[in-house]
């Protein structure tokens, strides 16, 4: 299948021409953010307050990574369980999020706010992490440096290889995939 | 009556923090051939394309000595200790978090460990390592680092069987703790079985599993047979690598047993994901 090229921020129209199993090269800026990062933004929503970043038409990238040793710009980057995000994924889907790469399956509060605002979780090769760090040119942390490896990076990547698991229509390539090879 | 043989603490740091780096680093030959022998049986082209990806990940982490899984995991340590050797200028445990702090800071692992399980602020340096001792015959100290990523810990589980369930009720646990994880836990995994003694011997033994050579049998050939048993049948569950479909969901089940009371038949379940990592040297 061919790779298609997506640039960020997504359009609510990229996001619609996604479909399961469809592998995209991703180019732009993509956010990092774990459990603990997801939890400090969704309080902030909570209280009407501004967030950090600028989340509209985005991608979080579900990772903590490796400390960068000395002459690269970070250390290993490979997705988490994207399931722990799925507590707060829907309020961020909600105000434009449109992009998710993670690994695992998502719950339905999520997917079907997925569906219903149009957004993308993408799965990328859990522990190919070595592999995937170098598809990272900048590296920043762009918000709660405190939680060290779970801080909010603003990376930029260049042809980052995922593959879209959920789209904006509910279909599910786990459940598709298991389908087609389960013996029994 | 034997001598007695002195350790000395600061040996025991500085091989800590090598085992930790190297383990996280190099990928051990036997899981490496069993991705290579795997590609050649499964049959899903994304399946196939993902375990050269690892074989190639592999690769690059032990080329450039930077980790090949970004969660470089808790520091399991177990400790193998004769009962000839006298510990000397420290504490041994002490000694063993601080050559897991060394490590991790000077070989840029990630720390991932919070000092309070509710409050959850990061250690910062990777401690409090988990460390499991046996006192054994004999005047070395064997030492295995063994980092255990956080994903694949989440899915394993533990039940109290009734013994009148007998095998079938294990086979049914461990498949349906399988079936659950999906693809959350990174497959193709292995996965570590303990099955009797009490529930935290039971657990020790799935977690003691896990350091087997990748697809190295049970001597028993009772329990040999049901490892075969459960890989296929695991395999025939069609989760695949990266759980996008496919016959490769495990490359090994390792069964460890023990006895147990009357009235229990216990079953752990540790599930490992394929950065099956663990180092160990012997002082």
């Amino acid at each position: 299948m061919t790779r298609v090229r997506l640039t960020t921020p997504l359009t609510d129209e990229t996001a619609a021409n996604l479909r399961i199993g469809q592998q995209v090269l991703i180019n732009g800026v993509i956010y990092t953010g774990r459990d603990a990062a997801h939890k400090r933004l969704v309080e902030l929503l909570d209280q009407g307050k501004e967030l950090p970043v600028d989340l509209r038409g985005q991608i979080i990238y579900y990772v903590g990574p490796s400390p960068a040793p000395p002459g690269r710009v970070i250390g290993s980057a490979g997705p988490t369980t994207a399931g722990r995000m799925d507590a707060y994924a829907p309020r961020l889907i909600e105000i434009g999020l449109k992009g998710m790469i993670g690994k695992g399956a998502r719950s339905e509060a999520v997917t079907e706010a997925m569906k219903k605002y149009g957004a993308v979780y993408f799965a990328a090769v859990g522990g190919a992490a070595a592999l995937i760090s170098k598809c990272i040119e900048q590296a920043e942390v762009v918000a709660y440096p405190d939680l060290g490896p779970e801080a909010i990076y603003k990376f930029t990547v260049k042809d980052f290889p995922a593959i879209v698991v959920n789209d904006a229509f509910g279909g599910d390539l786990y459940q598709e995939g298991r389908k087609i090879y389960a013996e029994e | 009556m034997p001598a007695i043989r002195t350790i000395d603490c600061s040996v025991i740091i500085s091989e800590v923090a090598r085992l930790c780096q190297e383990a996280n680093y190099r990928l051990g030959e036997d899981v490496i051939n069993s991705f290579k022998k795997s590609c050649e049986t499964e049959v899903s082209q994304s399946g196939k394309e993902i375990l050269n990806l690892l074989v190639e990940n592999a690769g690059i982490a032990a080329a450039e000595s930077i980790p090949m899984c970004q969660d470089t995991g808790v520091a399991v340590v177990f400790l193998e200790l004769g009962q000839d050797v006298h510990i000397i200028n420290g504490d041994l445990y002490e000694a063993v978090n601080q050559g897991v702090r060394k490590g991790y800071q000077e070989g840029f692992l990630r720390k991932s460990i919070v000092g309070h399980p509710l409050e959850r602020v990061n250690t910062g340096d990777n401690t409090p390592a988990v460390i499991h001792t046996k006192i054994v015959p004999g005047e070395q100290l064997k030492i295995t680092v063994a980092p255990k990523g956080g994903g694949s810990e989440n899915m394993s589980a533990l039940k109290m069987l009734k013994p009148a369930e007998g095998v079938e009720g294990v086979k049914k646990f461990v498949l349906d703790t399988v079936k659950n994880a999906g693809p959350n836990p990174c497959p193709p995994l292995i996965i570590g079985v303990g099955i009797g003694g009490t529930m935290e011997k039971c657990a020790m033994l799935a977690k003691e599993a896990l350091l087997r050579p990748v697809g190295e049998p049970h001597p028993l050939p009772d329990i040999a047979r049901l490892e075969q048993e459960l890989l296929e049948k695991i395999n025939k569950l069609g989760i695949g690598p990266s759980g996008l479909g496919g016959r490769t969901t495990a490359l090994a089940v390792h069964i460890e047993i023990f006895g147990c009371h009357i009235a229990s038949l216990p079953v752990a379940v540790n599930i490992n994901c394929h950065a099956a990592r663990h180092k160990s040297v012997v002082i």
